[in-house]
């Protein structure tokens, strides 16, 4: 590694504070903490000045990725500029300064940012009822099946088969069968859209529900989903939607509106916090009519005496998440949704997919278009025929680094052979785009100039090429200090 | 590209190839086509011995460094042995994906669904 860990920078007695000498009687820890809580030896922890410990981490951070620094077209991801606008919020003593067991009465602006995330994400979802305590879109999820599983429990319907369709996310099969649920996975058709024939086929008396990401995976929206969701609900069954790709439809289109009954919504995605290491995330769900008695506890009210927690619902799931979910990410989703407006909402959908199909017209004579269907904010090319030249899509996204992007999801979804999944975002300017695309234009070009060049990248990076099959069978990330080892 | 795909085994449209072994015991593995496309594999899920499964079934998954993939039976039937090596050596897959690298066992209930199985000809087609 070009930079050492902090635990090697460490210097024994070095530290990066000063106490004032205490003015009041010292007193043993274990006179104040019980003492099977108190440790038997030291933590072991780095000792380092502050200074030493500021050039380290801020090393770091030039040598990582991140979207402050370039372009992070990473599909599905939704990689958008988080503003720094939302920061500064979230900030706020008034946020940061308060804990979880205050009184009510205390937190009042807190149960307010709270109550205002969900009903602007019931406005965005056309649905009725939205909790935002999951903790991530995975969790989301959970969530969102286990409300599915209450609403048949409650209703006496045997079902326990979810159906998937084959361009799904991975998580969704992960969901399903955390639940208790088995699968069945459904067929995309020639548009690279859900097959209704064998949709039809599959939906059978035991299958509670299916869940479907709209704009799928490959950026298509799929059109027959009103149709689908009538199907369903004939047979009891329930829709959830994945909302994964909800950047598409802001301001838009409303789920609610399509027959939808449970949808994940990733603010981390959609609404601009943080993502990807740099979280925590949140994945709030939000229900039609039918489900809202369902939604976990406590749920924020507005009452004539303010806002208060309810955790008196008997047919609830329960909580799932430690008191209310990551408020701090509430705090910048709710800037984020303020500042932009019901208008500037569905500006950002129109320019994620107006830079989403700017994007594909520049690349696709050069990289393989597999489901030539209208896109959405993102879109599916294929390395194949780079691949026949012995060019694989790892390749091509490792030298994408050396012009300075991050790259594309790769080998996703699974129906489309290497793929590449790409997904600019809104924030992107048309030079950046531009750039991008000259770059996997020159890459192009050295498959058959130097296509041994492609096959050593990247060279630019901190780190060259990662034993990536070493790295997944033999990782090793516990340190070993120094004077353990004799 | 040329894949190696013999003569005298069966093949599936998820890339699997079938060896009759005796009677009606099958043996299950990936195709060199499929080992090629998924690269390093790096693990294997399989189930124990004694697991019943019906054809069409996705019963482990094959985990390579860029994607993981299910398993499908192709044949309705019992798991009879997993191939134990695979736990230390899945790398096996890609080195012999025909020989050392297969994955079950299989006692089927009906050879007729074997037969019905992709011939090396047809599978050649198919890729």
């Amino acid at each position: 590694m070009p930079e050492p860990l902090v635990f090697d920078l460490s210097k024994k007695g070095r530290k990066g504070y000063t106490l004032n000498d205490l003015d009041v009687p010292e007193k043993n820890l274990d006179e104040l903490i019980p003492s099977e809580l108190l440790r038997s030896e030291p933590a072991r922890l780095p000792e380092i000045g502050e200074s030493e410990a500021m050039r380290h981490f801020v090393r770091l951070s030039n040598m990582n990725h991140h979207v402050d620094k370039s372009l992070y077209p990473l599909g599905s991801c939704t990689m958008k500029y988080n503003p720094k606008v939302n920061e500064n919020n979230a900030v706020l003593p008034g946020f940061t300064g308060v804990h979880p067991k205050q009184p009510e009465t205390s937190v009042q602006g807190c149960l307010e940012v709270v109550y205002k995330v969900e009903n602007i994400l019931k406005e965005v979802t056309g649905l009725k009822g939205v909790t935002s305590q999951p903790a991530a879109g995975s969790h989301g999820e959970f969530t969102g099946i286990m409300l599915m599983r209450k609403y048949h429990e409650v209703k006496g319907n045997e079902r326990n088969v979810i159906l998937i369709p084959d361009s799904a996310h991975g998580t969704n099969p992960s969901s399903v069968i955390i639940a208790g649920y088995s699968v069945k996975e459904v067929k995309s058709n020639e548009k690279g859209t859900i097959g209704l024939e064998d949709f039809r086929a599959k939906l059978t008396d035991d299958v509670a529900g299916i869940m479907i990401t709209n704009p799928n995976t490959l950026g298509i929206f799929e059109c027959d989903i009103a149709q689908i969701a009538d199907m369903l609900h004939e047979k009891d069954a329930l829709l959830y939607m994945d909302g994964a790709n909800l950047n598409a439809l802001l301001g838009i289109l409303k789920p609610g509106d399509l027959g939808v009954d449970i949808l994940h919504i990733n603010l981390h995605k959609t609404f601009s916090t943080p993502h990807g290491g740099g979280g925590p995330g949140s994945g709030p769900v939000a229900v039609s009519e039918k489900l809202v008695d369902f939604l976990p506890v406590p749920a924020v009210r507005k009452t004539d005496h303010g806002y208060n927690l309810e955790y008196d619902n008997p047919n609830s799931i329960g909580k799932i998440h430690g008191f209310y979910g990551n408020f701090g990410i509430l705090v910048r989703a709710l800037t984020y949704m303020e500042m932009l407006g019901k208008r500037g909402m569905r500006r950002v959908s129109e320019n994620a997919i107006l830079n989403a199909n700017y994007l594909l017209s520049l690349l696709k004579d050069y990289y393989k278009l597999e489901y030539d269907s209208p896109v959405m904010h993102e879109f599916v090319v294929s390395s194949q025929w780079q691949k026949e030249k012995g060019i694989r899509t790892l390749d091509i996204a490792k030298s994408l680094l050396d012009f300075g992007f991050h790259a594309p999801t790769t080998y996703f979804p699974l129906i489309v052979k290497e793929a590449l999944m790409i997904e600019p975002t809104e924030t992107e300017a048309k030079e950046v785009l531009d750039c991008f695309a000259e770059a996997m234009k020159e890459i192009n070009e050295y498959v058959d100039k130097n296509p041994e060049k492609l096959k050593h990248a990247p060279y630019n990076t901190p780190v060259r090429r990662l034993d990536e099959v070493k790295a997944t069978k033999e990782l090793n990330v516990k340190y070993k200090f120094p004077e353990d080892e004799e | 590209m040329d894949y190696n795909i013999p003569d005298n085994l069966k093949y599936t449209r998820e890339h699997e190839w079938v060896a009759v072994l005796e009677d009606n015991i099958i043996s299950l593995g990936v195709t060199d086509y499929a080992q090629d496309q998924l690269e390093d594999i790096v693990y294997l899920d399989l189930p124990d011995a004694g697991l019943e499964i019906s054809a069409g079934d996705a019963f482990g998954s094959v985990e390579a460094v860029k994607a993981v993939e299910d398993i499908y039976t192709p044949v309705s039937g019992e798991i009879v042995e997993i191939n134990e090596a695979l736990e230390d050596k899945p790398e096996l897959c890609n080195q012999d994906p025909y020989g050392e690298g297969w994955l079950v066992k299989i006692k089927c209930s009906d050879m007729s669904e074997v037969d019905a199985l992709l011939s090396a000809g047809e599978y050649k087609e198919l890729i």
